[in-house]
């Protein structure tokens, strides 16, 4: 997928004139949140158990090492294959190579953010494999060549309608006027196409949620079970994944399975959970024969011991896009690649580099609630303004908005001037205002006068009247 | 994989490149990262976290409360004294919700004993499913109370796919199989030993997708119907987990996993 991040701020007002996806982000602003807060208040030890979590993905991100040469020495103890890759393109040949090991024409894939950012799919489509995505949003969005526009529903950006249009477009074997205004019609319909290919396909590729050092078992989990039949009908199972999702233990997988659906949909706990260990035993009845783990570095060792080292604690929940003011307006692909919301703006400059993310690091009010919400408690306010400290160090900003800082600075540090200027301004202010208390426009302000006035300042600056105060 | 020795030494070289930029980034560079004794202590004995108070109820609240949680999530429950009422409990279900009654039960102990003869109403068939069976049936390894959920696991008598094929999918457990939270799944397992099977299952519900305007339906790609047949009641030993979180270990297999050798 071709990166927009440069575009962020086009892209963004393109998104706030989309009455569709207005009303799917509000339905999502008024859904997930609230799920996560009852979740939350049914298991009076959530919060404990937010900072066990926390403390475990720290423990593991001091030790990184360790932990995935174990995980890698139980995969091959049980007959399965580790590699591994420094980047996407290395990610994308492995895979490759596997699916031609295999003869492979079809390869069923359940959700990975893994696979988005290593563009999995474009790959094997030039090279003669034919992906299919099966979770319903990936499925549906993969029809419409689109990317997901969220962690966890992928196609939430999308009417009913929208849908329907796409399947009685993509799907040409149905009658052409059969009924597809209820959601539960377009479910059927793609479970019938889906199930199909879960049958026929020769490889199944999926995510992973966790790697357990402890046992060599990736986690995953799904409510659809597209997973489980990827990773059981096929011949050969492909489970890729960055190398920050290890856990020492099943029981601090255990711990961290707690928090995630929580956080993520309100769920006690999503429908199937799953632990896999290497491939098919010699008398198990079912499950593929070939088992492998690819393991992508992609830019997060350059986050390790660096000041975003935090972020790799990050378990891809959603919480902090289904509670973020900015996504909430904009939705996720504004954000103009793989991730988005406070998560997104956070780990992409990490991962493309700060000059190729353009505004990201600004995409947020630095509210707080994305922190808050966070079962992984990560500063993301926090990492947004170091980002923001690294672009002006480097440049990166427009100069309007240095020269405008530097003024300020320069200002800030002589408070006589200081004073002077903005007992200058307030007056400028109220003058210009006349009457009317408020200013319908305001040079240099014209972003916010234009949707709204700006009240004009009444009697004296802050400083004056902290004066008199202390008198 | 052989996918030829080239990329294999690429592969190779990537390996140690990535662990040297984790111990370059962590400013251990050159150390043995293996040799860590504390690290592997918490790997050889791994000690649970904190567990919920709702996953350590005794006796007969551990059962309601895990008839409950399942409910909540819309699973199908229902109760019977022993496994000669297994064959009845699934025909009434399935009769009252109009599914077909042909079954493909698993060939696993766990549920060996149920006398299927004796409900005419049922077809049973017993092995693996291409797909086309429209009710499975299996047993499981245990429940969990904390949150309503099943645990499976794969083997040489349980076809992974059965779980997840048929549009309705019957799990037959004994009451003193449920047990209160997670980190009891995991103490059994070792106790039982041979390391993990390539599948643990934690089932919580039938499958579900709300990717359509968020409009939650049952029944995406997985089962539709999850009817869950609890046999008998508590045992009243208790449970094992104890006060200070950590497990112990039940009366030698009598309580959970007996039946799974």
């Amino acid at each position: 997928m071709e990166a927009t991040t440069r575009q962020f701020t086009g892209n963004a007002r393109q998104a706030l004139k989309n009455d569709n996806l207005r009303a799917a982000l509000d339905k999502l602003s008024h859904g997930f949140p609230y799920k996560r807060l009852e979740a939350a208040a049914r298991l009076p030890e959530f919060e404990a158990l937010r900072d066990q979590s926390r403390d475990i993905k720290a423990h593991v991100l001091e030790n990184l090492d360790f932990y995935l040469q174990q995980f890698e020495s139980k995969v091959i103890e049980q007959g399965g294959q580790v590699h591994w890759a420094k980047d996407a393109a290395e990610a994308r040949d492995i895979i490759l190579a596997i699916c031609q090991e295999a003869g492979a024409e079809t390869v069923t894939k359940s959700k990975s953010m893994i696979g988005e950012e290593i563009a999995i799919n474009g790959h094997l489509e030039a090279n003669g494999v034919r992906p299919v995505e099966t979770d319903l949003g990936e499925y549906i969005i993969q029809l419409r060549k689109e990317p997901p526009s969220h962690l966890i529903a992928p196609a939430i950006h999308l009417s009913m309608d929208q849908v329907a249009d796409t399947f009685k477009d993509k799907h040409r074997e149905f009658a052409a006027d059969r009924p597809l205004d209820q959601p539960r019609e377009l479910l059927e319909e793609a479970r019938t196409m889906l199930r199909r290919e879960f049958l026929a396909a020769d490889v199944g590729l999926t995510g992973a949620n966790l790697l357990i050092a402890e046992t060599g078992s990736i986690a995953l989990v799904t409510n659809e079970g597209n997973a489980d039949l990827t990773l059981t009908l096929p011949n050969t199972h492909i489970a890729i994944a960055s190398i920050e999702k290890a856990v020492p233990t099943l029981e601090d997988a255990t711990t961290i399975l707690r928090v995630l659906a929580r956080s993520a949909t309100g769920q006690e706990l999503s429908v199937y959970t799953t632990f896999v260990s290497g491939p098919k035993r010699p008398d198990d009845m079912d499950g593929p024969e070939n088992f492998h783990v690819v393991l992508l570095d992609n830019g997060r060792t350059q986050m390790l011991g660096s000041e975003f080292h935090d972020m790799l604690r990050c378990i891809r929940c959603g919480a902090c896009l289904n509670s973020c003011p900015v996504y909430g307006a904009i939705g996720g692909h504004a954000y103009g690649w793989v991730y988005s919301g406070p998560m997104g703006s956070v780990l992409m400059p990490g991962i493309l580099g700060l000059e190729q993310t353009g505004d990201l690091p600004n995409a947020s009010t630095l509210c707080g609630t994305c922190e808050s919400v966070c079962p992984m408690r990560i500063p993301l306010p926090a990492m947004l303004r170091r980002w923001r400290e690294q672009q002006h160090a480097r440049r990166l900003t427009s100069t309007k908005s240095r020269m405008m800082l530097k003024l300020w600075a320069m200002l800030a540090r002589r408070p006589g001037l200081y004073r002077a200027v903005m007992g200058l301004g307030v007056g400028f202010m109220r003058a210009l205002a006349g009457g009317r208390g408020s200013l319908k426009s305001l040079p240099f302000a014209g972003g916010w006068t234009a949707v709204r006035d700006l009240p004009a300042p009444e009697g004296k600056t802050f400083t004056a009247l902290w004066k008199e105060r202390r008198k | 994989m052989s996918a030829g020795p080239a990329k294999k030494t690429r592969s190779v070289s990537s390996r140690d490149q990535v662990l040297s930029a984790i111990r370059g980034a962590l400013g251990r560079e050159g150390a043995d990262g293996q040799n860590r004794p504390d690290l592997m202590a918490r790997l050889d004995n791994p000690v649970p976290n904190r567990v919920p108070d709702r996953g350590r109820l005794d006796g007969p609240a551990r059962i309601d409360l895990f008839q409950a949680e399942a409910e909540r999530v819309s699973a199908d429950v229902a109760r019977v004294a022993g496994l000669d009422a297994v064959p009845g409990a699934i025909a009434a279900y399935l009769g009252e919700n109009g599914l077909p009654t042909a079954l493909k039960v698993t060939p696993d102990a766990a549920i060996g004993d149920v006398p299927w003869a004796q409900q005419a109403a049922l077809s049973v068939e017993f092995g693996a499913t291409d797909g086309s069976d429209p009710v499975g049936v299996t047993g499981a390894y245990l429940g969990v109370a904390e949150t309503g959920t099943v645990v499976l696991l794969s083997g040489e008598t349980r076809p992974n796919s059965l779980n997840y094929l048929p549009d309705t999918h019957v799990v037959v457990i004994r009451a003193d199989q449920i047990i209160g939270a997670y980190e009891e799944v995991w103490a059994q397992l070792r106790h039982d030993g041979g390391g993990l099977p390539r599948i643990v299952n934690w089932i919580t519900g039938p499958s579900r997708s709300a990717d359509i305007e968020q409009t939650l339906m049952l029944g995406a790609h997985g089962p539709r119907n999850l009817f869950i047949v609890i046999v008998g009641a508590d045992d009243g030993k208790g449970i094992v987990m104890a006060d200070d979180g950590t497990i112990v270990t039940a009366d030698e297999g009598t309580r959970v996993g007996d039946a799974h050798g």
